[in-house]
């Protein structure tokens, strides 16, 4: 056995190499970014339906990542979904009457949100509400509908069945509860 | 016919036995309040021992495992046109499984064997009595720091072991096969959660950890003190270290894909 000093720093230099690695892990590996949060400040819309939308989901603004995703919740009166999102410090200056829509990234991807700009003077601060958003697409849903498109040609009863079944995916959820 | 039942009776009380007699020493060794001033210098003898002198074996496999996963991966992705998807193959599979279990079982051959073997020799010298003889504690003075050494090895040499695999990957993927460099990294860090992979990956082998040091001290403790007796119980530590820790891994895997 060697002696305790140079026991003691190999097993240091060990440790430290330990450490180098889970640092290495973190920051190269898994892309740990939420550690040192990035300022920045929360805006609020409604949904009337977010797909597979998920927590820390990104949100661009013109395929720009501007911020992400912080929290979803169910409105308890209107049954809407509430995202709260965070956008970063930098990008202050996005007009208030912006709309947001949950996309997808390629065929198969995660959802994420996309903000469109608009015009007004006004700019998105802390606590503001976007107006104006449009549901995630459903792929089961649009299919669905194609169908009963396609269907709706051959006879008055099938067009019928049609508009009814149209009228449940679009306002449907008064007429279910 | 009545004559073998009592045969499979005796034999499921002797497991029992020995099982609550581990339970036991772990406890003694580890829940007793420690002497830092004395205790730390064993411990840290024993990181060097069963930690730093098993960087070797766990560098060159991880660096090696990390390469032929690389090459297989590109090899099956690239018929599906995914081969820009290698990096996040090759670092989940690295951090969540082959990881903590491939270290646990490279240190329980290394590091568990050469503890059970340690401790087995010392019992059958009568180290161990002679030491209660002088009032010393064999638990605290040989048992506690070399579960605590293994306890504390395992972990770090798992993250070593993600890094190197990686960069293994690496080393074949992009240096070798020409995928780019960008791509590479870019899906990885999309795919991999710090929390999810890495740190539930690090969790197993802290359980392993502790596992396979535990069986490593015990095997050794209760050894019969012949050299057939050191033999087997060598030999018991790393089937033991090895059954526990695929065994448990399936169990915590379950646990946490389950949302835990």
């Amino acid at each position: 056995m060697r002696s305790q000093r140079v026991i003691e720093s190999f097993v240091g230099l060990f440790i430290i190499a330990a450490f180098s690695a889970l640092v290495i892990l973190a920051f190269k590996i898994s892309g740990l970014t939420s550690f040192f949060k990035e300022k920045g400040y929360t805006v609020i819309a409604y949904f009337d339906d977010i797909g597979g939308l998920k927590l820390r989901a990104p949100i661009k603004v013109g395929g720009v990542v501007i911020g992400e995703v912080t929290s979803i919740a169910l409105d308890p009166a209107s049954f809407k979904a509430v995202i709260k999102m965070h956008i970063y410090k930098k990008y202050n200056d996005i007009p208030s009457d912006s709309s947001a829509s949950i996309l997808t990234a390629g065929l198969l991807g995660d959802n994420y949100i996309e903000l469109t700009p608009m015009y007004s003077p006004a700019v998105l601060k802390e606590g503001s509400v976007i107006e104006y958003t449009h549901s995630a697409m459903i792929l089961e849903r649009l299919i669905g509908q194609f169908l009963f498109r396609v269907g709706g040609g051959q006879g008055s009863s099938e067009a019928a069945a049609d508009q009814s079944a149209v009228g449940n995916q679009t306002g449907g959820r008064n007429e279910k509860n | 016919m009545f004559n073998y039942i009592p045969i499979v009776g005796q034999y499921g009380i002797e497991n029992i036995r020995q099982f609550g007699k581990a339970g036991m020493l772990l406890f003694r060794s580890v829940f007793r309040i420690p002497h830092f001033r004395k205790g730390l210098p064993l411990v840290i003898q024993q990181v060097y021992a069963e930690g730093f002198l098993s960087l070797l074996i766990i560098l060159v496999s991880s660096l090696f495992i990390g390469m032929v996963l690389a090459l297989q991966g590109y090899h099956t992705l690239s018929k599906f046109g995914a081969a820009q998807q290698l990096g996040p193959l090759v670092a989940l599979s690295v951090t969540r499984e082959l990881g903590p279990v491939v270290t646990a079982i490279l240190f329980a051959g290394r590091a568990g064997s050469a503890v059970t073997a340690e401790i087995a020799l010392m019992k059958a010298t009568e180290q161990l009595s002679s030491m209660e003889m002088m009032a010393v504690d064999p638990l605290q003075r040989v048992i506690a720091p070399r579960f605590w050494g293994g306890f504390i090895s395992n972990p770090l040499l798992t993250m070593i072991f993600n890094v190197t695999a990686v960069y293994g990957a690496y080393l074949v993927g992009v240096q070798w096969l020409g995928l780019e460099s960008g791509v590479f990294w870019s899906n990885m860090q999309s795919a991999v959660e710090f929390r999810a992979d890495v740190c539930n990956g690090l969790i197993k082998s802290l359980v392993f950890g502790a596992m396979v040091a535990w069986i490593a001290v015990h095997q050794g403790y209760r050894a019969k003190p012949t050299s057939a007796g050191i033999a087997s119980a060598t030999t018991r530590t790393v089937v033991h270290s090895a059954l526990a820790v695929l065994g448990l891994d399936f169990v915590l895997t379950t646990m946490m894909i389950g949302g835990w």
